[in-house]
């Protein structure tokens, strides 16, 4: 049977989907987001190996805590990374009547992760920037990957929330949470757009790890800032 | 029977015989919207709490403790009324002639009135001094009977806490009764139960209740007496709201002048008072504002309820609590939920008047609770961290639908049951005792069997288990004979006159056990199990520490291999208390709660093999050891939820703290939350919860600047207190425990 790299486990989800969730957080990303709180989920290689049932097994014991609205989220690392484990684990959720939500980069797009999406309730789709030059500058892909992606769930009907993280002197402008606003307008399964604030502390992860923190020199964003974009959406 | 003061309510059997119950169910309206139609503080009640926050903060100055009269037992008539400020106070009635001023009640023991009085810089005067020199106290009784290993078994603290020296608090007196029957009605019935004892067999059980059922008529008599120097004349039944939560609190507050005892509960008198209220509000003589005005005044009153206490027993309880607790909501036998508008009413307290500790303001929760209440309670919580919750839907189906909680978690029918209250027995130090033979190596006693210390490099499961369980068996029944003297010897010197006259005669008794540092234990076996743990050993060869290596399991992570540990120590447990026969037939409860004892407990105890050091706190109540959690919250609570409440009839108490952010991204959504936590956590059938909705960096800011948290108030285990009132170690070991954050 497959098995699943698992960095994490949260038991208490509650700002990644709608609801209570039981967060996984899988081993491994193919990109290298300079905001990303998470290096230590970078690398395939390591975390724990789960079968989807042991991880559904656990899920199970939450179900009192879901009520309408939660379920499951992948996480990661980038959960399409691991997609056959993570359809597993989707599909067994499902036969046990949980709600299942993806939060992706949507950089992935092959078979194994078109057939994960048939048992996708929700897609977190972060959009890391609403241009192409700084996507490719620091994520290391081009913004076409996530638009097809968000094309192809357009096509299936699966709805999506757009999340963006919100650095100062990238992201924090209001012509790039406008054109931000205009992608989701443009897709008819977009029904929520998250603005979420650049977070410094991860800092030390990043210290222990011995690894370089790309955007450590930037400040997080100011309260009114992030009241001010989240006006625009 | 008919009364003028009952015209509008339905007739039922409560007219016939004293059953406050069926007035209620008769009577009640429930209410499932929301929170919309609260009003909010009048200018009266803003003036009246600006006098008392003035006072608070004199209380703050002089130490903590404004002022002491030495001189006057506290009782029913010993003190001239006192008032905060007579003109403008709605309901009237004060433990002495002023707030704050704090009497002393010499009955449960002379000794710790003596030393409360010398710790604040008081004496306490010859007279009463000389008084009792001819007097026995219920602690001078418990020492009379106390055998050597009972005084051994306190001094080395595997059992402390126990009310031996002080009244023994825990009993609801059916306060409500006063309010809807006068007192009149109530020395009658209680004169025709005393008639009906001649009857009985004059064995010493019954001229034991011939002579309690005297006492309670003679404190009735005081009770109006004490209302009458407050110009009320409470022979009758209570006319309106004002009467009914006016006589409420004439009886509860001569509760606690008559006594000291640590958990002072109020009982569930919002719903009882909203029928009152639903009355006036039909016939025009009453408004929302002065329903909430009512609340308000009422409440006040409790909140600047105290009692006289050392500073060894600030240690035990932090914070100087009273558990004036009133419980809240729950739903009834009929399936209408027992919320009425008053239960939001009485929780809107804590925005009128600000967040407060007290009255210990406790939810019965239900999955069936109406929505608009649920997201109420919810916002109480994340607004002032003021409130716990119960689970009403495993204790409705075991005490009826008009059960209420004394002290944090102990639920008992109001007016039928009455608890014989025991603190609690330090399991992890047992573990100790037991792996070392019988020997207690932070206090050098030997005590309990007596064998030699568990040999071997490495501790073995089944050997370690069988060891433990033979001293198990040996505490419990040392603590079920130390409870029955103690519970002898206060019924006998410091019996609760006014409390059980407002009981039915005809009582059940529950004798409340309770354990100490279960993770501690839970982790420790687990530890011995899974892991690799070698015991350290003194030149004597008694263990005084262990190295413990390898991966084990933790409870607060729902693994079942360790949170079955944790289950099975406390069936253990019940299952050998209830060996050995209890005073009074009582019934054996056990609880899972430690109030800030915690880190006393701590404080007293060798490393133990979970890997935690000598003289670290535990964690409160049936908490997982701080920062052992490393699967977020709800698995955290789902360990706690395992442990069984049919083995823990005392209760569970668990105390949750979570940053506003890993609730939610806004208001709305963490309001949500809150109530789905609370809904699957009480699913899972776990008992209790206190929750927090705060950051770490509050609370450290509140360490370093107090000046800026007057009113900080935090849940810690099974009540709340004000942070400022803890002590700087109590304030560390709050700030230490596991918060639940964003990842």
């Amino acid at each position: 049977m497959i098995k699943g790299n698992i960095h994490s486990i949260q038991s208490l989800g509650t700002v990644d989907g709608p609801g209570i969730r039981f967060v996984v957080f899988l081993q491994g990303c193919n990109l290298r987001c300079g905001c990303c709180h998470n290096p230590d989920t970078w690398g395939f290689d390591g975390g724990t190996q789960y079968t989807p049932q042991e991880i559904v097994d656990k899920v199970i014991r939450y179900k009192e805590y879901f009520g309408e609205a939660g379920g499951i989220t992948l996480s990661g690392g980038e959960p399409t990374g691991q997609a056959e484990f993570a359809y597993e684990v989707f599909d067994l959720c499902h036969k046990e009547g949980i709600n299942t939500c993806l939060d992706t980069s949507g950089s992935i797009l092959n078979e194994d992760v078109k057939k994960l999406l048939t048992v996708t309730d929700r897609v977190l789709l972060d959009i890391k920037y609403t241009s192409d030059e700084q996507y490719r500058e620091f994520a290391g892909c081009g913004i076409d990957k996530p638009l097809e992606f968000l094309a192809y769930l357009e096509h299936q009907k699966i709805p999506v929330t757009l999340r963006q993280v919100i650095i100062p002197t990238l992201t924090d402008n209001e012509d790039n949470v406008k054109r931000l606003k205009d992608i989701a307008d443009e897709h008819a399964m977009v029904d929520k757009i998250e603005l979420l604030p650049f977070r410094k502390i991860c800092v030390s992860k990043y210290d222990n790890m011995g690894l370089e923190f790309k955007f450590g020199h930037l400040p997080e964003p100011t309260h009114e800032k992030m009241q001010q974009l989240n006006k625009l959406i | 029977m008919q009364h003028e003061n009952w015209n509008g309510f339905k007739a039922g059997v409560w007219q016939d015989e004293i059953n406050v119950r069926d007035f209620i169910q008769a009577n009640y309206t429930e209410y499932t919207g929301d929170d919309s139609f609260l009003s909010g503080a009048t200018e009266r009640t803003n003036a009246l709490m600006k006098k008392v926050q003035a006072l608070f903060a004199l209380e703050r100055q002089f130490g903590g403790v404004l002022d002491i009269d030495t001189a006057t037992v506290s009782s029913l008539t010993t003190f001239s009324p006192g008032y905060i400020d007579k003109e403008n106070e709605i309901i009237v009635g004060m433990q002495t002639n002023r707030p704050l001023k704090r009497g002393v009640s010499p009955f449960g023991g002379i000794r710790m009135a003596r030393q409360a009085c010398e710790a604040y810089g008081y004496k306490l005067s010859e007279t009463i001094e000389d008084e009792f020199k001819f007097r026995t106290t219920h602690n001078e009784g418990v020492f009379r009977a106390y055998t050597d290993e009972m005084r051994l078994a306190r001094r080395c603290h595997v059992i402390t806490g126990l009310p031996d020296a002080y009244g023994r608090g825990r009993i609801i007196g059916d306060y409500r009764r006063v309010a809807l029957y006068g007192v009149d009605r109530l020395i009658e019935e209680k004169k025709k139960d005393k008639a009906a004892m001649a009857e009985k067999p004059f064995v010493a059980e019954n001229i034991k209740i011939s002579g309690e059922l005297f006492k309670q008529i003679n404190f009735l008599g005081k009770l109006k007496d004490m209302a009458a120097m407050y110009g009320y004349d409470i022979s009758g039944p209570a006319r309106d709201s004002r009467e009914a939560v006016q006589w409420t609190y004439f009886a509860y507050l001569a509760a606690i002048k008559e006594q000291n005892g640590a958990a002072m509960s109020l009982g569930r008198v919002a719903t009882f008072f909203d029928i009152y209220m639903e009355r006036d509000i039909k016939n025009g003589t009453l408004t929302e504002e002065g329903a909430q005005e009512l609340f308000d005044d009422f409440v006040i009153k409790l909140r600047i309820a105290r009692h006289l206490r050392t500073p060894e027993y600030n240690e035990l309880f932090g914070g100087d609590p009273m558990w004036i607790t009133e419980a809240v909501g729950g739903m009834g036998e009929d399936g209408r939920t027992l919320v009425s508008k008053s239960s939001f009413r009485v929780l809107n307290t804590l925005y009128t008047l600000g967040s407060s500790p007290e009255p210990n303001l406790t939810v019965l929760w239900s999955k069936k609770l109406p929505e608009g209440f649920k997201k109420f309670c919810a916002k109480v919580s994340k607004d002032t961290d003021s409130i716990q919750y119960e689970n009403d839907d495993i204790m409705r189906p075991i005490y009826g639908d008009d059960y209420a909680i004394a002290c944090c978690v102990s639920a008992m029918k109001l007016g039928k049951q009455m608890q014989f209250f025991g603190a609690r027995c330090n399991l992890a130090k047992l573990l100790n005792i037991a792996l070392n033979g019988g020997y207690d190596a932070m206090s050098g006693i030997h005590i309990g069997p007596q064998m030699e210390p568990i040999s071997g490099d490495k501790l073995d499961f089944d050997t370690v288990m069988e060891r433990y369980d033979i001293y198990i068996q040996w505490l419990s029944q040392l603590y079920v004979k130390t409870m029955n003297v103690i519970h002898y010897m206060h019924d006998e010197y410091c019996y609760e006159k006014v409390q059980m006259a407002l009981h039915d005669t005809e009582v059940e008794r529950l004798m409340a056990f309770g354990i100490a540092g279960l993770s501690v234990v839970a982790d420790s076996l687990s530890a011995i199990k899974f892991g690799c743990v070698k015991p350290i050993r003194n030149d004597e060869g008694f263990i005084v520490d262990y190295e413990t290596t390898g991966e084990f399991p933790k409870f607060g992570n729902d693994d079942d291999r360790v949170d079955s540990l944790a289950q099975d120590m406390t069936h253990r447990f019940i299952e050998a208390l209830r060996k050995t026969e209890t005073y009074r037939h009582a019934v054996h409860t056990l609880s899972v709660l430690t109030i800030t004892s915690n880190v006393m407990y701590g404080k007293n105890t060798g490393a133990t093999p979970d890997g935690r050091k000598s003289g670290e706190p535990f964690a409160p109540g049936a908490n997982p050891m701080h920062n052992r959690e490393e699967n977020g919250a709800l698995a955290s609570l789902n360990s706690v939820a395992k442990i069984s409440y049919d083995d823990c009839r005392d209760g569970v108490s668990n105390t949750f703290s979570i940053t506003p952010e890993a609730l939610g991204k806004t208001d709305d959504e963490r309001v949500n939350n809150l109530v789905g936590i609370l809904d699957g956590y009480f699913a899972k059938k776990a008992h209790h919860i206190n929750v927090n909705v705060l950051n770490r960096e509050t609370l450290l800011d509140a360490y370093e600047n107090p000046e800026n948290y007057p009113n900080l108030t935090i849940r810690v285990s099974g009540y709340a207190v004000n942070f400022n009132k803890l002590s700087r170690e109590h304030q560390r070991e709050v700030i230490s425990r596991t918060f639940h954050t964003v990842l």
